[in-house]
């Protein structure tokens, strides 16, 4: 039970259960979700915490992800904190009502396990699932191990419901990579939860005594405005995540940034991920630097609002920056983390060399040697001029 | 809502386009784009109602004369038209 666990001990459990640990010590009031592999462990046990008894929230069982996404705009209207968890093509069938939960400004927070899109059926990890969602207006991030999965998960109601901010935030875990494995976690206590994350205040909400319109038409006279207010809402949202990050850094020791580097300092050539892949990068440029290579690694965390700026530090000095994606935009030039990296840097004067790499796909395994034998492969073509505009890497044939 | 949409900038609208005040809709007149209009004959017309009962958009009001007559929500659907008992309203092009 999270309310019993001191803070300080490291616990080894499941991913998926100690994101569910992180939506009780939220005190999330209302879960509408419904199950689908790899997201089922998180919503399973938040099942198991409010039929328990231990949080006190209403548990909307639906028959869809549709209705997930509809029941979680209702309560949110309704004033409550709420919570929601999906993956592949659970994300997908939210599709529409997305864009409405973000435009009606509501502080929801979903966890996506990422997975493949069908088809072929793949219930394993890729990033196809929430690239196909890119435009939603929600924040997004990525998270690379449990114990930032964990952290983001309470972090991102606080970031929601900040009446500067006030949008729906997604916390992008690798399914399976992430999701179904025992990792030792930092988990904290109620009592220090409750003091980072105070109860929320609703901005606008559905109450008879004071009554208000939501979801209203636009005509073509105000459509383009209230997009400009949706996207300077989104962008403007960066200072008060920063601000977030800091202060559960002071309290917790970990410090999160939009761009984080891994030994990048006299780095020419760099390799850039967003998730999981992390850890197994670093340990590539461990074994390259050995070798007195000048490699070092980008990892994207905050995908929106995009920091551009962060971006452009984080490379500035190298030659070659090698960006894989684990999604495909099939019939492009370039696939989403490639083409938002190329648009950050193309404007300098003085800008490295960016090759694409499709990585990943389906739950297609990715070792250390994988990001040796792609890099060896991206200064030959860098050298030459590159001969494909991105190259899926590992493909036989 | 004091002044016309198109007047409006992104900064000036409520978070989530919410509207606070009720009645907005009465600033809007659904029937400027109407293509024709229903005109109705005096001499031939009983008061009866029907037209104002059957409309579906409230897009016809009473007169204190008794009459009817269209007003600014009227869509020139031309149901009234259909449904007049006694044939006394027609529907003209708008602009004529």
């Amino acid at each position: 039970m999270a309310q019993k666990m001191t803070a300080g001990k490291r616990i080894g459990m499941e991913v998926s259960i100690a994101v569910s640990y992180a939506v009780q010590l939220s005190r999330a009031e209302a879960i509408a979700a419904y199950p689908i592999t790899p997201q089922t462990h998180i919503v399973e046990h938040l099942s198991s915490l409010v039929a328990n008894g231990e949080l006190e929230a209403e548990f909307i069982t639906v028959e869809s992800e549709h209705s997930a996404m509809s029941a979680s705009i209702g309560s949110a209207a309704a004033g409550a904190r709420t919570y929601t968890a999906t993956s592949s093509q659970g994300l997908a069938l939210m599709h529409e009502i997305l864009f409405i939960a973000s435009a009606m400004r509501f502080p929801i927070v979903m966890t996506v396990a990422n997975r493949a899109l069908s088809g072929p059926l793949s219930i394993w990890n890729d990033h196809g699932d929430i690239m196909a969602e890119r435009d939603i207006g929600w924040i997004q991030i990525f998270v690379e191990n449990g114990q930032e999965a964990f952290d983001h998960s309470i972090m991102a109601f606080k970031i929601a419901e900040d009446h500067r901010v006030l949008l729906p935030m997604i916390v992008n875990l690798d399914g399976f990579i992430l999701s179904h494995v025992v990792e030792a976690h930092e988990l904290l206590d109620q009592e220090t939860v409750d003091r980072f994350l105070p109860p929320l205040v609703p901005y606008h909400r559905l109450d008879p005594a004071k009554p208000v319109t939501m979801g209203a038409f636009a005509m073509p006279e105000l459509y383009t405005e209230m997009k400009m207010a949706h996207q300077m809402a989104l962008t403007n949202s960066y200072g008060p995540i920063l601000e977030v990050w800091r202060e559960w850094g002071a309290l917790t020791g970990r410090h999160y940034q939009p761009v984080e580097t891994y030994r990048t300092e006299g780095a020419k050539v760099l390799l850039l991920i967003m998730g999981s892949l992390g850890e197994v990068a670093e340990t590539a440029v461990d074994e390259l630097q050995a070798l007195g290579e000048p490699v070092g690694l980008v990892k994207l965390r905050l995908w929106r609002p995009f920091p551009f700026e962060e971006l452009r530090k984080a490379v500035a000095g190298a030659d070659l920056v090698l960006v894989c994606d684990r999604a495909l935009s099939l019939g492009g030039g370039a696939n989403p983390v490639l083409a938002e990296v190329r648009s950050a840097l193309y404007p300098l004067a003085v800008r490295p060399q960016v090759l694409g790499y499709t990585v990943g796909l389906g739950g297609r395994d990715v070792q250390p040697a994988d990001f040796i034998k792609m890099l060896r492969h991206g200064q030959a073509e860098a050298k030459q001029g590159p001969s494909q505009e991105f190259f899926m890497y590992g493909v036989r044939g | 809502m004091s002044k016309s949409w198109d007047q409006w900038t992104w900064q000036e609208i409520e978070i989530g386009g919410v509207l606070t005040e009720p009645g907005s809709a009465r600033a809007y007149n659904t029937g400027d784009w109407r293509s024709s209009r229903p005109m109705w004959d005096k001499k031939r017309c009983i008061k009866c109602g029907i037209c104002w009962t059957v409309c579906p958009e409230a897009g016809i009001s009473e007169e204190p004369d008794g009459y009817f007559d269209m007003n600014t929500y009227c869509k020139g659907c031309g149901i009234c038209v259909k449904e007049c008992v006694t044939g006394c309203i027609s529907m003209v092009l708008e602009g004529e």
